[in-house]
């Protein structure tokens, strides 16, 4: 249980700083502690209590009580996909910054329009 | 003005997702999917660990296009930040002694490391993607360590290319040998050994120099001119 | 052993709201490693070694060396907002 509140925690301070900062890196790091919380999330769902690693160390060991491994598989596709996107947004702030020379959302919109 | 019609907003959602979570029991099997993936997953696949052969052979086309969506972000990477074409010669002053030479002596080290990982993914906790990122940080700690060293670009790019060609020649050897696509083709052999689990040790091998040589391109790419 | 638990996820939720406060790019970026080191522990201990590895490779190293390499190009501290 207290995984969960610890999950929601993040999401919720993850949420926060993409909505109320107004600095691009800062927007980004909010968006990575996002990512964070939900991969805990899906993790914690899939846990059963005495549960063990689903992984058959010795041959003719029995199933007796299993973590799931489909979450599993999720989150692991989902944490390299989480990385791929971070680097793409962080090379696109870079050239905001050689363009426009600033990092501050408002004066860039201010100076567009 | 934004910041209270944010904190409301997020009040609202924040309401609505604890609503939903309290009715999630915790730590009680929940899915028959799962189930069924432990008891029949070494007899059917051969490999001991069950997140491999989820990842690989249950669902080996989502990895398949978790694969082209790394492939696709370095591109975007490079072709972004690589349309400057004054480049600023500042002297690098090389780094001390000892830095240098321990760089040097543990980078073999770490390659070794992360390709143990990678070659037993399917009997042990591992697998191709955390090969893969132990490698590049192995190229990373050159780069920070030793610093007028620079990986071959050519090399990076043959690595990475030859890795997904792999990937998709045997799924497609899969399709012409028999059935469908990425179907497990070859014997299984006996659980434990290291030649076992058909086609699962060759992908994940591929997998591990692809996204190995990948994150070290973007690596390269976003420290091409600042020294 | 709940105790344990307890006082991991409050650190967690700790520097993460001081990633949100901390105004030198530097030292959020820093505070945001340690959430993702955190989370690699609270995963090996929901019994997950795979995701427990990935997230230590991938999360605490390489995204925080990708930030500092794109702090380093731009600008370190965060501006002063002088109106809302």
């Amino acid at each position: 249980m207290i995984y969960y509140l610890g999950a929601f925690g993040l999401i919720f301070i993850g949420l926060y700083i993409v909505l109320v900062k107004h600095n691009l890196i800062k927007v980004i790091i909010g968006l990575s502690i996002l990512d964070t919380g939900i991969n805990l999330f899906l993790i914690s769902i899939g846990f059963v209590k005495k549960g063990t690693a689903p992984i058959f160390s010795r041959p003719g060991l029995k199933a007796i009580r299993m973590v799931d491994p489909v979450p599993q598989a999720l989150v692991l596709t989902a944490i390299v996909i989480g990385v791929a996107v971070l680097a793409l947004a962080l090379s696109l702030a870079i050239r905001l910054y050689q363009h426009y020379g600033t990092l501050n959302l408002r004066k860039i919109k201010e100076q567009k329009w | 003005m934004r910041r209270i019609i944010s904190i409301l907003l997020l009040g609202i959602v924040a309401l609505g997702i604890i609503l939903s979570i309290s009715k999630i029991p915790f730590g009680i099997p929940k899915s028959k999917v799962g189930k069924f993936y432990i008891d029949n997953g070494v007899k059917e696949t051969g490999a001991t660990n069950i997140v491999t052969s989820v990842v690989v052979n249950y669902r080996g086309f989502d990895t398949l296009g978790e694969v082209t969506i790394l492939f696709i972000a370095a591109l975007g990477l490079g072709a972004v930040l690589s349309t400057r074409k004054n480049k600023v010669e500042r002297k690098i002053e090389p780094a001390s002694l000892i830095l240098r030479t321990g760089c040097r002596f543990l980078f073999p080290l770490i390659l070794l490391f992360g390709t143990y990982i990678f070659i037993h993914g399917h009997l042990t906790p591992g697998g191709g993607f955390q090969g893969g990122a132990i490698i590049a940080s192995a190229f990373l700690l050159i780069y920070l360590g030793c610093r007028e060293r620079r990986i071959s670009e050519r090399g990076t790019k043959l690595i990475e290319s030859l890795g997904g060609l792999i990937f998709v020649v045997v799924g497609l050897a899969g399709l012409v040998i028999s059935g469908y696509f990425l179907r497990n083709f070859l014997p299984k052999g006996i659980p434990n050994l290291l030649f076992s689990g058909g086609i699962i040790p060759i992908i994940y091998i591929a997998i591990g120099f692809k996204v190995g040589s990948e994150l070290a391109g973007i690596i390269d790419n976003l420290m091409e001119e600042s020294g | 052993m709940i105790f344990v638990i307890t006082f991991l996820v409050l650190i967690m939720l700790a520097s993460a709201i001081s990633a949100c406060v901390f105004r030198d790019l530097l030292s959020a970026v820093i505070a945001s490693g340690i959430v993702s080191l955190i989370a690699a522990i609270l995963f090996y201990l929901l019994q997950a070694p795979d995701v427990a590895m990935a997230e230590a490779a991938i999360g605490a190293a390489l995204t925080t060396a990708i930030f500092v390499i794109a702090i380093r190009r731009t600008k370190r501290y965060e501006e002063d907002e002088k109106n809302n």
